[in-house]
């Protein structure tokens, strides 16, 4: 293995379908029209010197450094801010050319300190390489003038020119005494990330990168992507495990672990130590982007909380005793069979994991299919985007995303329903801004004022401020507008879609009481501005919807994503880049569990259990017979363990405690069962109520292959070995093993074989596949064997589009004198899910707790003011976390995370749920907030039973 | 006007201007100037209005207004005397009469006299180089100075 340095060209590539032939020192190259003199050279194999250069960038042209020669040109233009021209004949090397780079390299080198050895950047510095490229031997200048480098000059004078080194992030430093003032940090922050939290402060000698108002980073406007640091040339910004462990020495590219986005990342290794996280350009759902999260926030995986060996005990009152996996596993066995025996086969189940890789999610749910022999199979995304599933399945025919995230780069109007993605999916969020920037139009459709509204060089163009739990009411009006404006793509609709079901559709939103006017009391969006959002999707070219659980997680989620789908049909905005319906997916492998089979009616590649021939597949291939009934979701486990009925469950890296609705009724669903495996990394809530644990294994300890929200199947690379032993797929073949199954995978690409044997879908996908084309879309079959970045391209999946009716139904959740507030949950950028992960990271300093969104009038009218503690009250429960005053929220709308265990915002939402598919309405729930001193009684007795749950037997 | 405002009342005052102009192709040099011409200097609070006004980040902001030495942090004296210190200024004894002027008001380059009075800048180049050594007072150019000359100049900021 080795480092994997990826070439850079030094300027973008241009796109153009038009080629230009020019010379470059005597070589004929022929090149996109619109590349740089630079990059073409770079193509021949001939690197310019440069310093202000880089492939992530647009050419800037201050180093001077990459002077070429054109024949027929006076001087010596920069190669980087040089577009070719045919039969250019370029030079890159002169004695002309040689002197004046020396020159410049000795100015740059009297400012700079010359502790090259010393420094964290040696070994990866441009400024160090290029000295050596331009043959710097000596510095005229000499090294005593004025300078950035020195804090106090030769007579102990200080330096006022000096600024010391900023430290304030956790993750990087800001060494100005370094900086060449190349710009590099600021293009990327502007260019790439969308931030724009740098800029070159004063001229001349006096310039300066300086973090928003000559800030520090941390309180400046940065979000710590990163893009910045691998901007960098030298050693002035710089991240802190380089400077602390040193520079890596070989390199693997893997998946990141957090969102749907799924960005490729090469993990830099010094030995088994993970130095740094570079993302991988050829990633192509990144393309060589990454957030805080991805970048950084891998701290857990070494957390001193993080359990490493398997442990037992009979009752949860009693501390935890650790034994050996033999003794784990067969103890965690002999009680799930035990259960089995006494109360029947369907008393225990499984829950698979969001977070695993598809192989292992496969195998938990082949463990209860295969072995437990029942279906009583659910996973996590039915609390996010089972409502995708259904709705997208019914209207088009596939449960998953159309496009991928390039396909951004072409639209025009761009809508997000439901979705924060500068939060949530940041590096989306980074590509969806750049076309915005562009001039694409932007539609918001959110409760809340999401960044996204108005950030630097973005303002949406409108914001459709609805009230949480009207999104059906919302989506419904636009298809009224659209529908009686004669805004709708004819020819679109009767070529693709059911032509009769189309008119039903048309008659039923056409009624008055459909239209923006009727709603505008009940969605509290103004009637004017929604119609002009519809006439601008429909007719604004091509017309994007992202979204996200925002639309989901309601008791009509499905009828809004069904909504969503009607949508995009009448339009005609589906089949081609640049528009589509795309749901932003919210954990890493969402996706990729969803199509594994994870729920209890659906085998891999979603086919229902009750199909014969599906189930002849796997029971031919497992020598098992499987049950033709579909099993058990979450809350109905719950609720059957209730009643004594279900006893025994095996959960894979998922906190149902923490992230499922209702916590009260999960508490009491949990404590009734005989026997809760928990496999995660730490004692999550969940385990609280376990009786084994089983410690898992991080991204970074295995193989296998995550799924993002591009249907996009992505590889996951080992890149150091197991801490806890194993890595979760041989955990489950062991407990699989220990209830008498005969299971021999040895490498997680034998599953992928398997499921490519059983699963139309992803019947060509192998890892041998991946390893050559880095990663693939499914369907990847005969029919389409490189994949399918865009899908319905000639039609959709399902046939015809099928159009269906999507009638409001208010949710049961009501506000009323007792609750008048309606509580919205959302995420932050720093933070992801219930925490588990980002809590064990510094993430901390950005987001140490959850805290209550309010609205300055809700606020005064209960006497709270900013940064008081308040209480938080529905029908299901209390909490109390401390208010922030603004005005992103309506009057009457609050807002909180879900981050942090200590405020347990679940303890409020109720158990009201998607009418189709069970996912729980986390997005509305009446509260009342009130003045308090502090946590709750629950919250405190809560804090003591996890800290006894959690104890530890001293080993003897 | 009173030296201390509040930060509010910069912002509120701040808005005002920025709401008169903003339609203006470009408006954020225009701005900057009415901004400095209203305080006598652009306060970071100004900065930060402007900013959220013009949908801009407090570092573009900072960026340019930080580019300019005109635009200033703190309000300059009652008036302000700029000596040139560019090549031909000092080729003709500029920096001498640069020395006696520090000397005679006790300050030096970007300082203000305790009184208020006048604040002393340099300048690289007033393209005056034909008349040097050159220096403007409040804007107004003078040329060909000698030391008379240049106390005259000087001996006018006390009016």
């Amino acid at each position: 293995m080795t480092l994997i340095k990826e070439t850079d060209y030094g300027t973008p590539a241009s796109t153009s379908d038009k080629t230009v032939t020019l010379t470059i020192d005597g070589f004929e190259v022929t090149v996109p029209e619109g590349t740089s003199v630079m990059r073409a050279s770079m193509e021949t194999g001939i690197q310019i010197p440069k310093l202000c250069a880089t492939d992530m960038v647009d050419a800037f042209g201050s180093c001077r450094l990459c002077l070429v020669e054109i024949e027929g040109r006076r001087g010596t233009p920069a190669s980087c801010t040089t577009p070719v021209e045919p039969g250019m004949v370029v030079r890159t090397q002169t004695g002309r050319l040689k002197q004046l780079r020396r020159g410049v390299m000795e100015l740059y080198i009297s400012d700079h300190p010359l502790d090259c050895l010393t420094c964290a950047a040696n070994g990866d510095c441009e400024l160090q390489d290029m000295a050596g490229v331009v043959g710097l031997r000596d510095v005229r200048y000499g090294h005593d003038g004025d300078n950035h480098v020195k804090a106090r000059d030769g007579l102990g004078e200080v330096n006022a020119r000096w600024m010391p080194k900023d430290e304030s992030n956790p993750y990087f430093t800001y060494d100005p005494s370094k900086c060449i003032v190349c710009s590099r940090c600021v293009r990327a922050c502007e260019e790439v990330q969308g931030t724009f939290a740098l800029t070159i402060e004063g001229r001349g000698f006096d310039s300066r990168v300086s973090p928003g108002m000559h800030e520090d980073f941390l309180s400046s406007e940065c979000v710590s992507c990163g893009a910045c640091v691998q901007a960098c040339p030298t050693a002035t910004l710089q991240e802190k495990s380089v400077i602390e462990i040193g520079q890596p020495e070989h390199s693997v590219v893997t998946t990141c672990a957090y969102c749907g986005v799924g960005c490729s990342f090469k993990a830099e290794m010094r030995g088994d130590e993970l130095v740094r996280m570079v993302p991988y350009k050829d990633g192509k759902a990144n393309r060589g982007h990454s957030c805080v999260k991805g970048r950084f926030a891998y701290g857990y995986a070494a957390h001193k909380d993080r359990i490493l060996s398997p442990m037992i005990r009979d009752k949860i009152t009693d501390p935890w005793r650790e034994v050996s996996w033999e003794e784990a596993l067969g103890f965690a066995a002999t009680k799930l069979r035990a259960i089995q025996y006494e109360l029947g086969k369907d008393a225990i189940g499984v829950i698979t994991s969001s977070r695993c890789t598809n192989e292992e999610t496969y195998l938990v749910q082949k463990l209860a299919r295969a072995v437990f022999g029942n279906n009583n199979t659910d996973t996590c995304a039915r609390v996010c985007h089972s409502p995708t599933g259904y709705g997208l399945g019914q209207t088009f025919g596939t449960s998953a995303g159309t496009q991928d995230f390039d396909s951004v780069q072409h639209a025009d109007v761009v809508m997000v329903i439901g979705a924060n993605p500068t939060d949530g999916h940041p590096v989306f969020a980074s590509r969806l801004k750049k076309r915005l920037r562009q001039g694409a139009k932007l539609i918001v459709v959110d409760p809340r004022r999401i960044d996204l509204v108005r950030t630097p060089h973005v303002q949406a163009a409108h914001h459709l401020a609805l009230r949480p739990g009207t999104n059906v009411a919302v989506v419904t009006a636009l298809a009224h507008v659209i529908v009686t404006e004669g805004l709708f793509d004819e020819s679109f609709i009767r070529e693709r879609c059911d032509w009769d079901e189309f008119q039903d559709y048309a008659e039923f939103v056409s009624d008055a009481k459909h239209s923006p006017e009727a709603v505008e009391a009940l969605t509290g969006v103004p009637a004017q501005e929604l119609r002009a959002a519809a006439r601008l999707y429909a007719r604004g070219g091509n017309g994007a919807i992202y979204y996200g659980l925002g639309v989901t997680e309601h008791s009509q989620g499905s009828t809004t994503v069904i909504g969503i789908a009607n949508l995009a049909m009448l339009t005609g905005n589906i089949g081609r880049p640049g528009v589509g319906v795309n749901p932003l997916r919210g954990q890493n492998n969402v996706q990729g569990s969803c199509d594994m089979g994870s729920f209890p009616h659906e085998l891999p590649g979603y086919r229902h259990v009750n199909g014969q021939e599906v189930r002849d597949i796997f029971e031919k291939l497992w020598g098992v017979e499987i049950s033709d009934e579909p099993g058990l979701r979450i809350p109905n486990m719950l609720d059957a363990a209730v009643d004594g009925t279900f006893k025994g469950l095996y959960c894979q890296g998922e906190d149902i405690l923490q992230s499922d609705p209702d916590t009260r009724h999960v508490s009491a669903g949990l404590a009734a069962m005989d026997c809760v495996i928990v496999h995660d990394l730490f004692l999550n809530e969940t385990a609280n109520y376990a009786h084994v644990f089983l410690p898992g294994s991080t991204f970074l300890e295995k193989d296998g292959t995550f799924t993002n929200a591009e249907r996009r199947i992505n590889r996951v690379r080992k890149v150091m070995a197991p801490r806890n032993g194993y890595a979760d797929w041989e955990v489950t073949q062991m407990l699989a093993n220990a209830m008498g199954a005969d299971w021999s995978y040895t490498h997680p690409s034998q599953i992928m074989d398997e499921i490519a044997a059983t699963t139309p879908s992803f019947a060509n996908v192998s890892y041998e596949m991946l390893e050559k084309k880095g990663s693939v879309q499914w369907p990847c079959n005969d029919k389409t064997p490189d994949g399918s970045p865009i899908m319905h391209v000639d039609g959709f999946v399902r046939g015809r589009g099928r159009f269906i009716r999507t009638d409001y139904v208010a949710t049961d959740e009501k506000t009323g004198p007792r609750f008048p507030l309606l509580l919205t949950t959302g995420r932050i950028l720093s933070q992801y899910n219930v925490g588990a992960q980002t809590r064990r990271t510094a993430n901390v300093v950005w987001h140490a707790e959850d805290v209550l969104e309010i609205h300055p009038h809700d606020a005064e009218t209960r006497g709270v003011k900013d940064g008081d503690w308040v209480k938080l009250a529905s029908r299901s429960g209390e909490t109390a976390l401390r208010a922030q005053i603004t005005d992103r929220v309506s009057p009457g709308v609050v807002y909180t995370t879900f981050h942090h265990p200590t405020t347990q915002a679940n303890v409020i939402t109720t158990d009201y749920s998607d009418w189709a598919t069970n996912c729980p309405e986390y997005k509305v729930t009446a509260v009342q907030v009130m003045p308090s001193n502090g946590p709750t009684d629950w919250q405190e007795k809560y804090e003591e039973f996890s800290t006894l749950s959690r104890r530890i037997e001293a080993a003897e | 006007m009173s030296l201390q405002l509040s930060s509010r009342q910069v912002a509120e005052r701040t808005q005002a201007v920025v709401e008169d102009l903003a339609q203006l192709e470009g408006p954020l040099l225009p701005i900057l100037h009415e901004v400095q011409k209203e305080f006598g200097c652009v306060p970071d609070e100004a900065l930060r209005t402007i900013a959220e006004a013009l949908n801009l980040s407090r570092a573009e902001v900072h960026g340019v207004a930080s580019f300019y030495h005109d635009f200033r942090k703190e309000p300059a004296g009652r008036h302000v005397l700029k000596i040139c210190r560019a090549e031909a200024c000092q080729s003709m004894g500029g920096d001498g009469l640069a020395d006696g002027v520090r000397a005679a008001l006790g300050i030096d380059w970007h300082e203000t006299t305790p009184d208020g009075r006048v604040t002393l800048e340099p300048v690289y180049c007033l393209g005056l180089c034909s008349c040097a050594p050159a220096a403007m007072l409040d804007g107004e150019l003078h040329g060909r100075l000698d030391e008379t000359a240049m106390r005259e100049l000087v001996k006018e900021t006390g009016r």
